[in-house]
């Protein structure tokens, strides 16, 4: 079996620029997710049953349902109602931040809800408000405890992200499928842009391994 | 100080509290001493609602905690609380746990609340601590930090929840020196404990619980050397 290096050679600036796309959704999706997730996470939390109930359905409509159909429904559905001419790369955006929030949210349930009840109860006794005793005393300690939880998330974003190519995203899998279909070749395009997730996904599970040990000391 | 009228709680099918009648005044120490399961943290934990009763009234310095007029949080501001756990903030230094309350409610200038907190900190010997995290100190210095946190909002009335229930042995003194010395100072104090040694030498007042109702009153000698009922008697045999 040969291997035409000249295929990787060639494809190379898009895979680059292909990259950078893929760092770039996920680093949106993270943080529009996380935003959102923490108003969801809150949300899920209230002692009223009726204002919880969205947010459960929302968690349960976005972990049940494939990340796969959410773009479709997002790109051919959503987008079409705000933008005539939706753009690919916007509704992989929206479509993976509103499904890590989902995720994210029960992250920031987990955490919240990880801390003893006497911190909370402590922080009232003293004449904080909820609001106080969460921003100044919960959160601080949780957000602590949500750091690997969290780091996973990212990582899953970043293979996830593949999937907009379903819609044309020009990210990482899109210009491995379009390398693909130029020289219907398999093994030099795919292999190596399962390659490059691979190296996304380590050095960031590398990073996480730092950082975890870095707080677990403190 | 504090007048509770009828008083009532349950915890789903169980009522923990039924019907508690007491009345607390300034500068009095009061030591509620009961076996476990009797109500008494519960009744503690009512005074300033962290847990919210059914029936009944609470009124503390004026204000009812149930009427829809009271800010709790200003009630609470008014009202220390000592937990059997501690309770520290383990993510903030000694000396950050006890001014973060006077910074955040009370809005005091972080300069005053630092002199403030570290006047406390030498009250209850612990000066050279200010700059440690909670997870360095024993349980003694844990509980003396606790309550030197809550003095630091200038209560009117300190709740003390079973203090020293989760400490060595060796470090209950400390933390009843501390007590002590508070009531000494005149604070309105209502005590939860099982040390019927402070109960006996702080206390003005010892209210026996038993079964969710308050079985008998009155000074220390009425309850220890000449207790009334039938369940004080025998609940003293077993703790004394």
């Amino acid at each position: 079996m040969d291997f035409r290096f000249d295929i990787i050679q060639e494809y190379a600036p898009f895979f680059l620029k292909g990259v950078l796309l893929t760092i770039g959704l996920s680093l949106i999706a993270i943080i529009v997710g996380s935003i959102l997730g923490l108003a969801i996470g809150l949300g899920k939390m209230s002692n009223n049953r009726l204002v919880r109930l969205p947010f459960e359905w929302y968690i349960n409509f976005f972990r049940g349902t494939p990340l796969f159909v959410q773009i479709l429904l997002v790109h051919f559905g959503l987008m079409p109602m705000f933008f005539t001419q939706p753009s690919p790369t916007v509704s992989a955006a929206v479509s993976l931040s509103l499904n890590s929030a989902a995720y994210i949210a029960e992250i920031f349930r987990a955490g919240i809800q990880s801390i003893d009840k006497g911190q909370m109860e402590a922080a009232r006794s003293l004449g904080m408000t909820h609001a106080q005793a969460m921003r100044y005393v919960i959160l601080p300690q949780a957000l602590k405890r949500m750091i690997p939880p969290f780091a996973n998330e990212f990582i899953v974003l970043i293979k996830d992200s593949s999937l907009a190519a379903i819609i044309a995203a020009p990210e990482l899998m899109y210009w491995g499928r379009a390398a693909q279909g130029q020289y219907y070749r398999v093994w030099e395009p795919y292999l190596t842009v399962a390659f490059i997730y691979l190296i996304l996904t380590l050095s960031l599970s590398k990073l996480l391994h730092y950082l975890e040990r870095k707080y677990s000391n403190q | 100080m504090i007048t509770v009228t009828n008083l009532k709680k349950s915890f789903g099918d169980l009522q923990v509290l039924k019907g508690i009648d007491a009345h607390i005044k300034e500068g009095e120490v009061v030591v509620i001493i009961g076996p476990s399961g009797s109500g008494k943290s519960t009744f503690l934990r009512c005074l300033n609602l962290l847990e919210n009763f059914d029936e009944g009234d609470v009124v503390i310095d004026g204000f009812h905690l149930k009427d829809k007029n009271t800010d709790i949080n200003k009630v609470r501001e008014e009202v220390g609380m000592v937990f059997q756990r501690f309770n520290l903030f383990p993510h903030m230094t000694v000396l950050d746990n006890i001014t973060l309350a006077p910074v955040k409610v009370r809005k005091w200038p972080l300069e005053k609340a630092r002199e403030k907190a570290m006047e406390l900190l030498k009250k209850v010997g612990l000066q050279d601590k200010a700059n440690v995290y909670p997870d360095s100190l024993s349980g003694g210095q844990a509980q003396r930090v606790a309550i030197a946190r809550a003095l630091a909002m200038g209560p009117k009335v300190m709740l003390f929840d079973e203090p020293t229930s989760a400490l060595d042995p060796e470090m209950v003194g400390e933390v009843l020196a501390v007590m002590k010395q508070l009531a000494n100072e005149g604070m309105t104090m209502v005590v939860v404990t099982h040390e019927m040694g402070f109960a006996r030498e702080v206390g003005d007042r010892v209210i026996f619980m038993d079964g969710g109702y308050i079985v008998e009153e009155g000074t220390p000698s009425d309850i220890f050397d000449n207790p009334q009922h039938e369940r004080t008697k025998s609940f003293l045999s077993k703790v004394l």
